[in-house]
């Protein structure tokens, strides 16, 4: 029950950060669009902007309440967010929830196997790189992992689509199913043939830091004074690793892969840009260049939410992981929150407690 | 069991370091340490802070880092050991009573750790032994699944002592065991210590608090900056340390507070 209770005082706590955060977001967003060169009447209109005259554009600004103060507007289009109508995209023609819906779909597929594929494998190269810290592989790995985090995404993803997808024919070019066929007809090895490559140079963003950070955590973990105390007690270099490192080393490496959601939303946009990948980082680029600002207003809040709530896991798994974090954690909010047990006196007053007790 | 269990001639450990750029440079950590503990014997290392003692630890479990440099000999149980064959020897023979909390793991329990030691000391029963060497030290089940950071000074030292000696060493390099205990507990760890020695173990008892080293030791071997100096009966250290022969040693009980507390020059 106190645990429960303990859990649920948590995570409103962590929501209450959420509203705040989403709210300074909408009003800086808002503000950027206000502000924007973009007309919200061309960008309607697009093509035929010749065709109507300005009565009929001052028609439309009127009956869209573009005349009225920025102030009311913001409130009008809060109102309108707080009740989940993100309004209409103008590219896709349908409802912004309906376009982030379906798009964050695909690209979640594509994100997922990314982000997997890079903490993997970036663990993996950080802990061989670690154990060996100085030799060969040190070396290569490290070498690559600096290479790596000097590339750009969108170059990484056009060297790959020629030599996987044009010279050696391996991969598809484009697209997240085959282009032609029926969607009934695509299968979820043909998925899985489109996802392949974007995803591969989508964890190249993401590979890099978890290398570089695992390897540092395991060389400190390697000299730490517990796994002296564990050799000493005979325990082999493949002992010392599995028994004594992985843990510690996971710690900062899980932090930092939750912590590296908003990079990889960054990431996707360019990955699904040079792969013509339908998911949400192509929408964000339409979006732009199109113009279309309730479009790019609800990504905006959506990616909020979605960096918001991978720190938030991190943090959770970190703590799992660190008994030691969860414990200033908690220490940390009591009093900031006023709840929970008062902490201990910092000083015992017990030896003054009898000589009071006798005065009185 | 008799006999001589460790020795250490003349050892030397040099650190090989780069300043910036390539420049190297060669520190003389150890410079000439003897010492030999027999079966059944205590001996105390004294020295200040910085006089290579646990160093020496570190070296006869060839424990050292790979930029360090070793000359001289060791031997264990009579045959010379090179810092491979040492290693070889860590944790089946020889093994380190380390001096902190810090010597634990911060992220897993009391119980994994204890655990693990049993099963590397090859007990066919990892939870029994764990919970039973705990148990022999005071130390309740709920200890098991405490973390490091929840356990008091007086029980992380308790956790040590049963992890280091669940292999029933044959040699146990004891570094600073009481170092930051209250008076109680140094006398439960020394008198622990020297049951281990009265069963056969050889026990190097690494301190600078002679007064506690000479309640338990056979002999004491006194050191500094890097050199053992002098290796004198505990007997000895009496009045005011006239039985004493090396001016060094003198000066160390001159100096303690209750002998005069004086600093003496030039030796």
């Amino acid at each position: 029950m106190d645990l429960l209770t303990r859990a649920g005082q948590a995570l409103a706590g962590r929501l209450v950060r959420l509203v705040l955060l989403l709210a300074a977001v909408a009003t800086a967003s808002f503000a950027l669009m206000v502000h924007s060169p973009v007309d919200p009447v061309d960008a309607y209109v697009g093509g035929d902007i010749a065709a109507i005259g300005p009565e009929q554009r001052a028609q439309i600004a009127e009956r869209w309440g573009l005349d009225d103060p920025p102030l009311e507007r913001f409130a009008t289009w809060l109102g309108n967010v707080a009740q989940g109508d993100l309004g209409r995209s103008l590219s896709f023609n349908q409802p912004v929830t309906e376009v982030i819906g379906e798009r964050f779909l695909t690209s979640l597929a594509l994100m997922a196997t990314a982000w997997l594929l890079s903490g993997v494998f970036g663990f993996s190269l950080g802990v061989l790189a670690g154990m060996r810290q100085g030799r060969f592989t040190d070396r290569v790995v490290t070498w690559w992992a600096y290479t790596l985090a000097s590339a750009p995404t969108f170059w990484v993803g056009l060297l790959l689509l020629y030599v996987f997808s044009v010279s050696l024919g391996w991969t598809p070019v484009c697209c997240a199913v085959p282009v032609g066929v029926l969607a009934d007809d695509v299968t979820l090895l043909d998925r899985l043939h489109h996802l392949l490559l974007p995803a591969l140079t989508l964890s190249v963003v993401g590979v890099a830091p978890v290398v570089l950070h695992t390897r540092y955590a395991v060389i400190e973990a390697m000299a730490s004074d517990h796994v002296t105390f564990a050799r000493a007690q005979g325990e082999s270099t493949r002992g010392v690793v599995v028994h004594h490192v992985l843990r510690n080393a996971a710690a900062p490496a899980v932090l930092l892969q939750f912590a590296s959601l908003g990079e990889l939303f960054g990431g996707s946009v360019l990955a699904e840009q040079v792969f013509s990948y339908p998911g949400l980082g192509a929408a964000t680029t339409t979006a732009a260049l199109g113009q279309d600002v309730p479009l790019l207003l609800g990504i905006a809040l959506f990616t909020t939410v979605f960096v918001f709530v991978g720190n938030q896991l991190g943090d959770l798994v970190h703590a799992r992981l660190d008994p030691r974090v969860a414990q200033e954690l908690g220490r940390a909010r009591r009093p900031r929150w006023g709840r929970g047990e008062p902490g201990e006196p910092l000083l015992d007053p017990g030896p003054l407690a009898p000589e009071r007790v006798g005065a009185r | 069991m008799t006999g001589t269990l460790l020795e250490v001639h003349g050892l030397e450990v040099d650190f090989v370091q780069y300043e910036r750029g390539l420049r190297r440079r060669t520190v003389h950590a150890l410079t000439g340490m003897d010492l030999t503990a027999d079966a059944g014997e205590v001996v105390a290392l004294v020295g200040a802070s910085g006089a290579g003692k646990s160093l020496l630890a570190s070296a006869v479990l060839g424990l050292l880092p790979a930029n360090a440099v070793e000359r001289g000999n060791v031997l264990f149980d009579g045959v010379r050991q090179d810092a491979a064959g040492r290693r070889r020897h860590a944790g089946r023979g020889m093994t380190l009573l380390p001096q902190a909390t810090g010597f634990l793991d911060p992220l897993a329990t009391v119980g994994r750790q204890v655990r693990r030691s049993a099963q590397l000391a090859g007990h066919d029963d990892p939870r029994g032994a764990a919970a039973q060497a705990l148990a022999r030290r005071g130390l309740g089940p709920e200890v098991l699944r405490r973390y490091p950071h929840e356990l008091s000074g007086g029980m992380a030292r308790r956790v040590l002592v049963a992890m280091a000696t669940l292999s029933s060493p044959r040699v146990l390099l004891a570094d600073e065991p009481t170092t930051g205990l209250p008076p109680a507990d140094v006398g439960a760890t020394l008198r622990e210590l020297r049951t281990m020695a009265d069963e056969g173990c050889a026990v190097v008892l690494i301190t600078h608090e002679l007064r506690a080293a000479l309640e338990v030791a056979d002999h004491v071997v006194i050191c500094r900056e890097g050199r053992t100096v002098d290796t004198a009966d505990p007997a000895a250290f009496t009045g005011d340390g006239d039985a004493l022969t090396h001016p060094f040693t003198r000066a160390l009980w001159q100096a303690l507070p209750g002998n005069g507390f004086r600093v003496a020059e030039g030796v």
